[in-house]
């Protein structure tokens, strides 16, 4: 096994605001080899990233494999809709910073290039 | 048929300039309609709420102006959605006069000015709720209550393609829309020239936030999208940009939870089925997707309520010690609130940047940094109470009392000694959708003129 941050194998890692009730992650990696290769690894699932952001189950609204972009994409409900008195990110543009440090327990045989 | 071409140069206008270089591209390129969105929901519920612009006004006029300028040089129609970050009636107003203004400015030949309203009166949703037609909730709300309608300052309704396809129809050279669904605007020029929905709503979907479908990343950059042969293309118009099957495919799930469907009023936009080539250098083609229209119609409405004035105030820091019981900080300046303004008819929020300040609980480090800014936030039904609450938040602090500190002469370092007057804080009170008979039941169109 080799271990691999997820910062190093995916292009991009951001959030956003998804309507002002929901701010949508999205992991999206260069090409396909990557994308499934993660995908197996598990280290990216719907169990993990409640862990990872200490939600309950009900927080997580959405949590898809989106082939076409080689992508791996989530979704949480916010506490209070954005943009309310005491929200810190009215976008919901720096949520995914966790997300960069991850993981990625992966084959010895696999080779990735680190992406930029 | 004729063709849609359409440029976009802007994914919401006004909150940042376009960039005219790629635009002179885009319009040299030859354009069928010049068309961009200029309102978002990303900007909070304040300016709804309090009816104004979050965008300057010379941004606005800027891109207005370029792209009023291109459209008549070129003799096409140019479009306008969610006019004025909002789109409230008046800031349909607003654009109104700035396009007159302009028209004036350059003594262009007179032309037909259309536009629409997109606001929704308490009296007609209150008429909803008491028929039992159920204003449904979106996101997991519960149905809209009166209560929560007459806690709302203002209510909009997003259009969909309708009452921009009847300005067309009417000959309108330039639209200025109330609030709509971003793919809208486009998804209605390329209707108004007979091509199939899947094709026509997955063009606006596309073209909506400009070169946020190119890569490499780079925003206000203008995009060409058309129908050719079953597919849209679209091709960035920057030198150093390319629209890619992973931009484009990446951008169709952009600030949206699901990738595969769009929801707009008068059905579903279904991208399950897409696929994307990359046939040129900076253009990708995409086919496949689906539209699934709706039997009743239902609109999504947004409505802002006031919560109340609001000040601001900072402190920040760098004792270990004070840092370890920053939570007994702030419940030590949370109590001096409550013993002056009581538990309730007010709001105090704490922001400790270098613990949590950016993701509140979903922060997973738990240690925080060697120094901590508080940013306090006091909202209140006057600007006194706000301030004095915000005030009583943020010097309290000074005075903490921890048990164990070696420094007694003031827990935090303050940057000034005073509090800041902000915004009004307003909420978003309404996320829903009402069902309507007709689709152009809530968008009253007017047509004027403009120009010499």
């Amino acid at each position: 096994m080799q271990t691999r941050k997820l910062h190093e194998l995916a292009k991009t890692i951001r959030s956003k605001n998804a309507g002002v009730d929901r701010i949508t992650f999205d992991i999206i990696f260069r090409d396909r080899r990557t994308y499934d290769a993660v995908r197996r690894s598990g280290a990216i699932t719907r169990d993990s990233v409640l862990a990872l952001y200490g939600l309950p189950e009900s927080r997580l609204t959405d949590f898809v494999e989106f082939d076409p972009a080689f992508a791996i994409k989530f979704t949480i409900a916010r506490l209070r809709p954005s943009g309310s008195a005491g929200d810190p990110d009215i976008f919901g543009a720096q949520q995914y910073a966790p997300l960069l440090d991850v993981e990625v327990h992966l084959p010895d045989n696999e080779v990735f290039e680190p992406t930029l | 048929m004729q063709t849609a071409r359409i440029i976009c140069p802007n994914g919401h206008l006004g909150f940042a300039p376009l960039k005219p270089a790629s635009f002179a591209l885009g319009v040299a390129a030859g354009p069928d309609f010049i068309a961009a969105d200029s309102g978002s929901d990303d900007i909070g519920p304040g300016p709804l709420g309090s009816d104004t612009c979050t965008s300057p006004l010379a941004w606005q006029t800027h891109d207005l102006e370029a792209m009023l300028l291109a459209a008549h040089a070129r003799g096409v129609p140019m479009i306008i959605g969610s006019a004025g970050d909002t789109g409230t009636n008046s800031r349909v107003d607003l654009y109104v006069g700035i396009i007159k203004e302009l028209a004036k400015k350059h003594g262009l030949a007179k032309f037909k000015l259309g536009y629409y309203y997109s606001e929704v009166s308490h009296a007609y949703l209150r008429g909803k709720i008491r028929s039992g037609d159920i204003i449904e909730g979106l996101e997991g709300r519960d149905p809209l209550t009166e209560t929560e309608l007459d806690a709302s300052a203002r209510v909009v309704a997003m259009a969909g393609v309708h009452p921009f396809m009847k300005l067309l129809d009417q000959g309108a050279d330039v639209i200025i829309g109330g609030r709509s669904s971003d793919s809208a605007i486009f998804a209605a020029a390329a209707l108004h020239r007979g091509y199939e929905e899947g094709l026509s709503y997955y063009l606006g979907k596309v073209l909506e936030c400009a070169s946020f479908c190119a890569e490499p990343y780079g925003g206000k950059e203008t995009v060409l999208g058309e129908i050719v042969d079953g597919g849209v293309h679209v091709t960035a118009m920057h030198p150093a940009q390319r629209c890619t099957v992973a931009s484009v495919a990446g951008h169709a799930m952009y600030e949206r939870s699901n990738p595969n469907h769009e929801f707009v009023a008068g059905g579903m936009l279904d991208m399950s089925q897409c696929h994307y080539e990359q046939i040129s250098e900076k253009t990708t083609r995409v086919t496949g997707p689906r539209f699934v229209p709706i039997d009743r119609i239902r609109v999504k409405l947004e409505g802002s309520a006031k919560v109340g004035e609001r000040f601001v105030g900072m402190a920040a820091v760098r004792d270990p010690y004070t840092i370890k019981h920053i939570d007994t900080v702030i419940a030590w300046a949370r109590q001096q609130v409550h013993d002056r303004f009581g538990a309730t008819g007010y709001e105090l929020h704490y922001t400790v940047y270098g613990r949590d300040g950016v993701m509140g609980p979903l922060e997973p480090v738990k240690t925080p940094a060697h120094e901590l800014c508080i940013v306090v936030q006091g909202v209140a039904p006057t600007r006194e109470m706000a301030e004095e609450v915000c005030i009583t938040g943020t010097r309290q602090m000074f005075y903490a009392r921890l048990p164990e500190v070696k420094g007694t002469a003031g827990s935090v370092a303050f940057l000034f000694d005073e509090v800041l007057p902000a915004s009004p804080a307003y909420r978003w009170s309404v996320n829903h959708t009402v069902a309507v008979d007709d689709p152009l039941e809530l968008f009253p169109t007017h047509m004027t003129e403009a120009g010499l």
